[in-house]
Formats: structure tokens, sequence, C-alpha cells
């Protein structure tokens, strides 16, 4: 049996039922990534000690105790998740030598479930990218093809679930950071309802728009993950009350009922040949599944990514004023600088440990808080942002999903779209209205492009609706005809 | 046009010091990206409040208690200076 083929849920069943031990699964995939990954640099590092904590895992299964719902399941965690006594980086220069003293409740969760940490994925530099290009620790490359881009900032995850280096993975996504390199490296990927899953532990880039997920090769698998680390969080006051449904036993293909709406905006938009062709399948699949489609209109989506822009790196710009070489991470040197006063240490600190993508984003971002500036930038963004908000809950009252590409185009080559920032801003265009509503949003594999590369298919639910969004995905997975293939790396 | 100078003094309210070069390039970058930003204007948001968060959060109250549940040692652990569980900084004043 090739271990490297099977889903979250196999494991599970397997480890459980002693057909296969933790120990065993989880040498098999730290294998994998010491002869593979140093082709597509998805990990930061490896957990050393994953195969004493599979160790543990066999032993509750061989004393009759209930070892949780991910038994002996690796993961892949984006390097964003601080990971008790394992380091964190965030992909940082600032914080390379970081040892949290505490792990994510996202992570702790996983833990109690039975799963073991195989390593901390790479990512675009505290999820500031959509590309991985920003890392201070290496790009990441595509498994399905090494001169393309992963997609980012959980590029690293995206690419290490490809490559089969591990059976599932935990990202981020701010503006489409578990979406679009889910769809760029053929896996899946759900950002849940903002509030769903506790940010406690979690590096925050944008407060208000943060959120955690899990990423598989299967709806089940994202169910499954989603179930065990979804719910209130006592250290997490944005979390809600909201009962946490076991999604992943309710899952149906049948859509009969089910309205999808079809946003004119986004299918105005300069959509690829490849990717028009890919969503235009998905949508006969959900209608031969019995739903209907509707067209819907959210005209202000033209304003997204402004408002995302304006509002994340206002919020970026308050939450990276931690980074200050004091209580943990890089310290400039003080001889050296000839630094006098604590101001000229920070300074020094932050200007010495942040890369620029990260540093534009501060300087972005204080400017839209500055005094004059304020009420123009970020309070005129969070003002359109409620206008959004409201056409987007007005748009559910005539279909229950709404159904777009991610991107625009696939994965683009290494290299060629860091010249332009504001093009590469405007990658995100379909996936950053998502976040700013706080609406559940998934990325579905739906086929690849002329050259092989993968395309995935983005639907939208209503707040908490994310079995709805299982089950369009479960519908696509098992009646979307594509070719099986292949990673080149593999 | 977010000249130079601005920036640099956004450098200075972000204490994040920028070299000659990072300064020219993000007045160049900022400024082209504001522009295009500047759309959001033409919107009329009089009546609109500002959303500043992405659900409706119920507040969740607790008794104010003091729970340690990290020990001060492992807290410093991470301190590039550090005396017993204080944090070691250059004066202040």
């Amino acid at each position: 049996m090739d271990l490297s083929q099977f889903k979250v849920v196999e494991i599970a069943n397997a480890v459980k039922s002693k057909k296969i031990s933790a120990v065993e699964v989880t040498q098999h995939f730290l294998s994998r990534i010491e002869n593979l990954d140093k082709k597509i640099n998805s990990f930061i590092s490896v957990n050393q000690h994953a195969i004493t904590e599979a160790k543990k895992i066999d032993e509750v299964v061989a004393s009759g105790k209930d070892p949780g719902l991910l038994a002996g399941v690796p993961i892949a965690v984006k390097d964003l998740l601080c990971t008790e006594g394992l380091k964190t980086t965030a992909a940082s220069k600032i914080l390379a030598n970081f040892i949290p003293p505490y792990d994510a409740s996202v992570v702790a969760n996983l833990k109690q479930h039975g799963a073991v940490v195989i390593g901390k994925t790479n990512l675009d530099e505290f999820a500031m990218g959509s590309s991985n290009e920003t890392s201070a620790f290496g790009n990441v490359k595509n498994p399905w093809n090494l001169e393309y881009v992963p997609g980012g900032s959980s590029g690293g995850s995206a690419a290490a679930l490809a490559a089969r280096l591990s059976p599932a993975a935990i990202g981020t996504d701010t503006g489409g950071s578990i979406r679009q390199p889910a769809s760029f490296c053929g896996v899946y990927g759900i950002k849940p309802t903002y509030g769903r899953v506790s940010r406690y532990g979690i590096i925050a880039y944008a407060s208000s728009l943060d959120q955690a997920g899990p990423m598989a090769h299967s709806t089940e698998d994202c169910a499954l993950l989603l179930e065990s680390f979804a719910g209130r969080c006592k250290h997490d006051s944005t979390t809600s009350a909201e009962p946490v449904p076991k999604w992943s036993k309710n899952l149906r293909d049948d859509l009969s009922g089910m309205r999808i709406g079809l946003p004119k905006e986004y299918f105005a938009a300069k959509i690829d040949d490849d990717t028009q062709k890919i969503i235009d399948q998905a949508i006969k699949t959900v209608e031969k599944r019995g739903a209907k489609t509707v067209e819907v209109h959210l005209p202000l989506v033209k304003y997204a990514v402004p408002i995302y822009y304006l509002i994340a790196t206002s919020e970026a710009s308050s939450n990276l004023a931690r980074y200050d070489g004091i209580r943990y991470g890089h310290r400039a040197n003080m001889q050296e600088h000839k630094v006098k006063t604590i101001d000229e240490l920070y300074s020094i600190s932050r200007g010495e440990g942040f890369g620029t993508e990260v540093k534009r984003r501060i300087v972005l971002g204080t400017y839209a808080l500055s005094s004059g500036y304020y009420d123009a930038y970020y309070q005129k963004a969070c003002q359109v942002r409620n206008l959004l908000r409201a056409q987007f809950l007005k748009a559910f009252e005539s279909c229950d999903i709404l159904m777009s590409p991610v991107t625009l185009s696939p994965a683009f080559k290494i290299g060629s779209r860091v010249k332009s920032v504001l093009e590469m801003y405007m990658n995100d265009i379909f996936t950053t209205s998502t976040n700013l509503t706080g609406l559940p949003g998934m990325s579905v594999p739906g086929g690849y492009s002329a050259n092989g590369l993968p395309i995935g298919v983005q639907i939208t639910a209503r707040h908490f609706d994310e079995q709805s969004l299982f089950n369009v995905s479960f519908a696509l997975e098992k009646h979307l005809v594509k070719e099986a293939r292949s990673p080149h790396v593999i | 046009m977010i000249t130079k100078e601005t920036i640099q003094h956004i450098s200075k309210l972000a204490r994040i010091s920028l070299t000659e070069q990072e300064s020219t390039q993000f007045s160049e970058q900022l400024s082209t990206i504001l522009k295009h930003f500047e759309e959001i204007s033409e919107l009329d948001t009089s009546q609109v409040l500002p959303l500043v968060t992405a659900s409706e959060i119920a507040f969740h109250w607790r008794e104010d208690q003091v729970h340690q549940e990290v020990s001060p040692t492992k807290l410093v652990a991470n301190a590039p200076e550090k005396s017993g569980k204080l944090f070691k900084v250059p004066p202040v004043v």
C-alpha cells in the first residue's frame, strides 16, 4: 500500500484499527521530505520529535483508549502558527530563532486528536504575498512545474501536500492565502467563516481578516480536519459559540434545491481561456447534480482589492509593532550601529529584520492611518467594507452558494510578477471579498490548463454554512470529470 | 504624489529604518498604488458606519482572575537580553 496516496480518513482508520502504526506513517512522510523537499523548498523546519510523538499515539491505541479523530495523521503546519518547542519564524529574519513557549489553539486541538506535527511549512513573509516569493528562507516551487510559483501565502503547505510530503496541511487566509495556493497546486483548501477558528497563537497579519483552515486531498479530509479544530476558544474572543457540526458525516453530492449564484462582475473580468473552460465545466456539473444557477450582481467587488489593501496593511502596521527586538526576535547590535536611544534600537532592528514587502505594507498601513489621511483611507475603506458585506448578504437572498474562478489564470512563472507591485496585488481580485465579508470560501480542484497546471473552482457560502461548501465540493469531487494526474515532483 | 520626505516621516512613525533606495522605491510604488485606490472616494458613504469586524461578535465576559498558563521563565526565554524574569532595554528617557 502506498501511504503517499492515503487520505487523512484512511490513515486515521488504519492507525486506530492497528493495521499500521503511527510511527510507520510518520517515518514514511519524513523520508519523503528528506528525499524530495530539496526540489521544492516547502518546509522551513522538520519536527525532530515527530517519531517520539507518533510513538505516544501508538501507545494510546495499544491501551484501548480513543486516540482521536486524526490518530497518527502527519500534519504540515504553516510556519505562522506557534508550535511549542518548535521554531516558528513567519518566514522572516526577525523571528529566525523564535521558539514559542506555547501551542496555537489550532495546533493544540490537532494534537489532542492524535495528529503529529511533521514540520513547519514555508510561506510569504508574515503571510504578505500571493506567490511565496517573499520568504526569507527562499522561494517555494510548484511541484507541478518547478519554474512556477505554488501561490501564496500558504505556498509551502500547498506544495507539500501536492508533492505528497504530508497527507494534510494547515494554512491561513487573509485575502486568499489558502484558496489561491490550493488552486495553483491542485488541492482542496477552505477558509472558514471568520470566528470559526481560533487565532490564538497565530502570528497576526490582519486581525479582522485572518483565519486558519485545512488543506487536503479530499472534501471529507478537509471537513474532518476542520471539525477537529473549529469552535469557541477562551483565548480568542472573536471566536463564535456557534456549534461545530459533523460536516464530514453529512456530505451529500445531490444538490437538488440548491441555487448557485454566478457573480456577473467576476465573469466579466479577463479570465483566461483555460480557467473559463474549467469553470464552465463546473457549472454544468452542479446543474447535472440538481442545482439551479442564477446570475447575481455584486458591483462593489471592484473596490475589494483597494479596501483590502488599505484595511489589511493598516491592521498589519499595528500588529507588527510588537517586533521591537526586546522580548523576542532580532535585535540590532547596539555597538555596531552606535545606538543610543530605544527608538533607534527599534528602528534598526526592524529595518534589518523585515523584508521589503513587509516594510512596504507597514509603511502603506501607517500612512493610511496617519493624521490627515485616516478618514480618506482607513475609515473610508471600513465604510465601503460595510456596503460590500450588505451587498453579499443581499445576493444570498437569491442563491445559496457563489461560484467563480479563484484567480484570472493559473500559476505564473517565478519572478514574472515581482516588478509590478500593483499587478501582484490585483491577483487577489476574486478572493479578498470573502475575507472582508467574513464569509466561508473554498477552492476545489477543477482541472488543468493546456500546459498542465492545476486550476481550482472557488465557492463561497453564507456565514457558518460550511456544510453547503463541503456538499458542492463533494459533488465536484465525484462528478466533475478530469484526468487523474500526478505532479512532476512526486 | 507621496514624496520621499513623506515616506521618511512615515517610517519614523512606524519605527522602521529604510535605506535611501527603499525610500525612493516606496515613494514611487505607493504613489501608484494609492492613485489607483483613490477610486473608493467616488462612493457615497455619508450614512454608512465603518465595519471593523467581519462577523457579529457576541461579547463574552469572564471573571478578572489571573491564570498563569506559561511560566515567566519560559516567557523571557526568547529575549535577546534579560535579567532573571525581566527584559532588558536601553534607557527610555
